[in-house]
């Protein structure tokens, strides 16, 4: 039992780490080329701006759900 | 990090531990987790108008992912979050439109902080009292009789004779919910979201904190079907809501996607997590939740500083 806590610990670590690691990346190479266009369209284009918005935002969740889970998968099949 | 949008110094850490933090709620409570992620960004020096509308934003993506899975595990009802949506869309105009005229009136910060307060306290008092009563019942009714174990886990509320009262409103037309057992009337449901939308548009978020307890005590639905069906209707309502905030400028999307990163992996762990708790017991866990909010607000608020 506590074997398998220590186990599902540890794939829970390295799962944040390597996240970590393709999140900074995100963050760096996506967001910071995004700011200037998406300021543009914030102060001219309201409408278009809202709906890049949402697209932005649903399109990153489902891209975000698709790597944490293929990364739950990973680790979890190897600690077991 | 410089948000230019908002035109912003926040650290993306601390965006990205709050979205893990309120990812996990969300999973958990079926919550958009509003009452910790607007303060959160007040406290680092957004204005009320701007912390709403990008909680709205970002709590689109989050819900997408939590309802997902509750809707894997049959935690949604789809009929019941369709018909919401439509109530909730109207709230959250009228939510929008008033954030907007206190914009013009100069004075959202105050009366949005003053406001938020109130209703963060209340309800955490209202739920506490509520999980209590609950859990007394089921320890006098399993003392009494011989009680099984099913009937520890079984989801029950101290407010069932009221529910039942208002299921037997008949007024026309009456709607028929299989998953959740339930016949209600259309203008209860209507009436709960739209009430739901109203706090979203003006405190954001998706209104959860709000819309789950109504879900549970005024339609009588299954905790943890309240849970699911909340974050599949905060899509629709959110999505309409972060529209509408960000034509009014509103919304500053990169600090949403930020937060998103650390939203994608606390969801999943906070959905996992409803399975091993029985529903007066989720509600219990609620409790602080709002409490944590209000706190960080008056700290913003007689402060003055930024956290």
């Amino acid at each position: 039992m506590k074997a398998d806590r220590a186990a599902t610990l540890r794939a829970f670590v390295i799962e944040l780490a390597v996240y970590a690691v393709l999140v900074t990346g995100y963050f760096f190479l996506v967001l910071h080329f995004l700011s200037g266009w998406l300021q543009d369209l914030h102060l001219h284009h309201a409408m278009v701006y809202a709906l890049v918005a949402i697209a932005l935002v649903i399109g990153q969740a489902v891209v975000l759900e698709i790597v944490t889970t293929w990364l739950f998968r990973l680790l979890r099949g190897r600690s077991e | 990090m410089f948000f230019p949008i908002s035109n912003s110094h926040i650290s993306p850490i601390y965006l990205v531990v709050i979205g893990f933090l309120i990812g996990i709620m969300g999973g958990f409570f079926g919550v958009g987790g509003s009452f910790i992620a607007g303060p959160a960004l007040r406290a680092v020096g957004l204005d009320w108008n701007f912390a709403i509308g990008t909680d709205i934003a970002h709590i689109v993506g989050k819900s997408v992912v939590a309802a997902k899975r509750h809707r894997a595990l049959g935690n949604v009802d789809l009929r019941l979050g369709l018909i919401m949506a439509i109530g909730t869309m109207g709230g959250t105009e009228v939510g929008a439109q008033l954030i907007q005229m206190l914009k013009r009136a100069g004075n959202v910060n105050t009366v949005v902080s003053i406001i938020s307060i109130a209703i963060y306290v209340s309800i955490s008092t209202f739920m506490i009292w509520e999980a209590w009563r609950t859990l007394r019942l089921q320890k006098k009714r399993k003392s009494r009789s011989k009680a099984t174990k099913s009937a520890n886990k079984k989801d029950e509320s101290s407010f069932s004779h009221r529910t039942r009262a208002i299921q037997r409103f008949h007024l026309w037309p009456m709607i028929s919910l299989p998953t959740s057992g339930v016949r209600i009337s259309l203008w209860v449901i209507i009436l709960v979201s739209f009430i739901g939308g109203l706090f979203a548009g003006f405190l954001g978020g998706g209104a959860g904190y709000i819309r789950m307890p109504m879900l549970v005590y005024v339609l009588g639905i299954p905790t943890h079907l309240a849970v699911g069906t909340d974050l599949f209707e905060i899509i629709l309502s959110a999505s309409y809501g972060t529209f509408s905030h960000a034509i009014k400028g509103n919304v500053d999307i990169l600090i949403a996607l930020v937060m998103n990163t650390g939203a994608a992996i606390g969801a999943q762990i906070g959905a996992i997590l409803t399975q091993y708790f029985a529903g007066p017991k989720i509600r219990l866990a609620f409790v602080p939740l709002p409490l944590i909010g209000a706190a960080i607000v008056i700290y913003t608020m007689w402060t003055g500083h930024k956290i």
